[in-house]
């Protein structure tokens, strides 16, 4: 499972003889190769962002690259005459990308020497290698799914949504109200376990264990009355978040164990992580049981370790762990637990939840 | 031996929290004011929070003392601030088991 090559989530184009043929300054009518556009397209459908980071005239580059058809696929494009990894670190500043989750193309060995020089972690690669890229597999999700063919919609949607936060000026509850946010809780099925695996791969800064659970193992506990695989989405008035959030729980009788969580580092800000979480602990408290929540440090998580303290998780022990079967127990490496008695919870001010309440399959283990 | 950091006490503490969240949600709470009630913290924030006082005041804030409570105001991370920066001043630290 830990094997899975570290996907590119964003690639940098250099954009004279990167990505179209020749230097705008000399010939204001360069011209884009058609398996470039076809690249672009397809990383695009891949779910892979894809910016800019050009040493041109922003304006006179940005109009070339409309006349082109193809300004829509970028986002955050650094045109200008600044070093080149300093727009990689203001790209990934942005999008709160981890470096080595960046990829960068650009003729000039200098440049890409520059930019590793700074990002050790961003991987370069020569123009040559520009049509091969999308048969590399840092490229290649598992699964293309719905939401990754959506991605660079949600980013821009994304973006226009900060640019709206920027000029509000009142207290950040009233502007989360103002964005009328809807978040679904509900049973994963067939069609969006592809968007959960993708989820649990792609996030790291917000997965509590680190552990990323493959489609297999997934799908294996689909049909387990012993556990539930839950999917989280988040839809606001500028349109749809996608897929932000899942976890894996374990039915047990004195406790329910969550396995996984992880959320989507787009809708931290939204404060969507202690929603769930509160939400969970109504329900937990509704049943009448503890919850039990695998916690492991890695050296991205520790909002998470955060989050689970202030919802009120101790590492205190407690009778009800006792309880956990040898097999569940053994092959915990490294993975704490923490645990919270649950009592109800008052509903988020600031989103509504619309969630079917959990049914665990009673007398399933003993 | 305690060294007093002439800059370190409460009330220091407190107007440059004060200061600290105005400048990041627009509004400024009182010292008693409960920060979570009125809704201005979300995960990330709790964590720039956290990260905030441990660079500002020089600590470490792990384990058990990560407790919402600690943080649910002004007054109570001031306290917290100031209680242990007066553990680490004793050369004392308690290691995590």
């Amino acid at each position: 499972m830990s094997d899975e090559p570290t996907l590119v989530k964003c690639l940098v184009w250099d954009l004279d003889n990167t990505l179209w043929r020749g230097t705008l300054l000399e010939d204001p009518e360069v011209d884009l190769p058609e398996e470039i556009r076809r690249t672009i397209v397809e990383l695009d459908a891949r779910g892979i962002l894809q910016s800019v980071a050009s040493k041109n005239d922003h304006d006179h580059a940005w109009e070339r690259l409309e006349a082109l058809g193809i300004a829509e696929y970028f986002v955050l494009p650094q045109i200008g005459w600044h070093a080149k990894s300093q727009s990689v670190k203001e790209i990934a500043g942005q999008l709160n990308f981890a470096m080595k989750t960046i990829a960068f193309i650009d003729d000039q060995p200098a440049e890409r020497a520059e930019v590793t020089h700074h990002h050790g972690e961003v991987r370069c690669y020569d123009a040559e290698q520009a049509t091969a890229l999308t048969g590399l597999p840092e490229f290649s999700p598992a699964a293309v799914t719905v939401d990754a063919a959506r991605r660079r919609s949600m980013y821009q949607a994304g973006f226009r949504r900060t640019a709206e936060r920027e000029s509000f000026s009142g207290p950040d509850e009233e502007f989360l109200r103002s964005l009328e946010l809807v978040m679904e809780i509900a049973p994963a099925d067939e069609e969006n376990l592809s968007r959960v695996e993708e989820l649990t791969l792609r996030t790291s800064q917000m997965n509590a264990t680190g552990v990323h659970y493959s489609d297999a193992d997934l799908r294996a506990l689909l049909a387990d009355p012993e556990h539930e695989v839950l999917t989280v989405t988040l839809t606001d008035r500028f349109g749809p978040h996608g897929a932000v959030g899942v976890l894996l729980l374990g039915y047990h009788e004195q406790f329910w164990h969550l396995k996984l969580l992880a959320t989507s580092c787009r809708v931290v800000s939204f404060g969507a992580g202690s929603v769930l979480l509160n939400w969970l602990i109504s329900e937990a408290a509704r049943a009448g049981v503890h919850l039990a929540a695998d916690f492991r440090r890695t050296d991205r998580n520790r909002m998470m370790d955060i989050a689970y303290r202030f919802a009120g998780f101790t590492d205190d022990s407690c009778d009800c762990l006792a309880t956990l079967d040898d097999d569940s127990a053994a092959d915990r490496a490294g993975i704490e637990f923490r645990h919270l008695v649950a009592e109800p919870r008052p509903a988020p001010t600031t989103m509504r939840v619309a969630a079917t309440a959990l049914t665990p399959a009673r007398g399933a283990s003993a | 031996m305690t060294t007093m950091n002439p800059g370190i006490d409460a009330a220091g503490v407190e107007k440059q929290l004060i200061a600290f969240l105005a400048e990041r949600t627009g509004a400024e709470p009182a010292p008693e004011q409960d920060l979570f009630d009125a809704g201005l913290v979300s995960s990330m924030f709790a964590m720039q929070l956290v990260v905030h006082l441990e660079d500002e005041y020089d600590i470490e804030i792990v384990g058990p003392e990560l407790s919402m409570d600690n943080f649910r105001s002004v007054r109570a991370m001031s306290a917290l601030v100031l209680r242990l920066r007066d553990s680490e001043g004793e050369g004392e630290s308690d290691r995590e088991i």
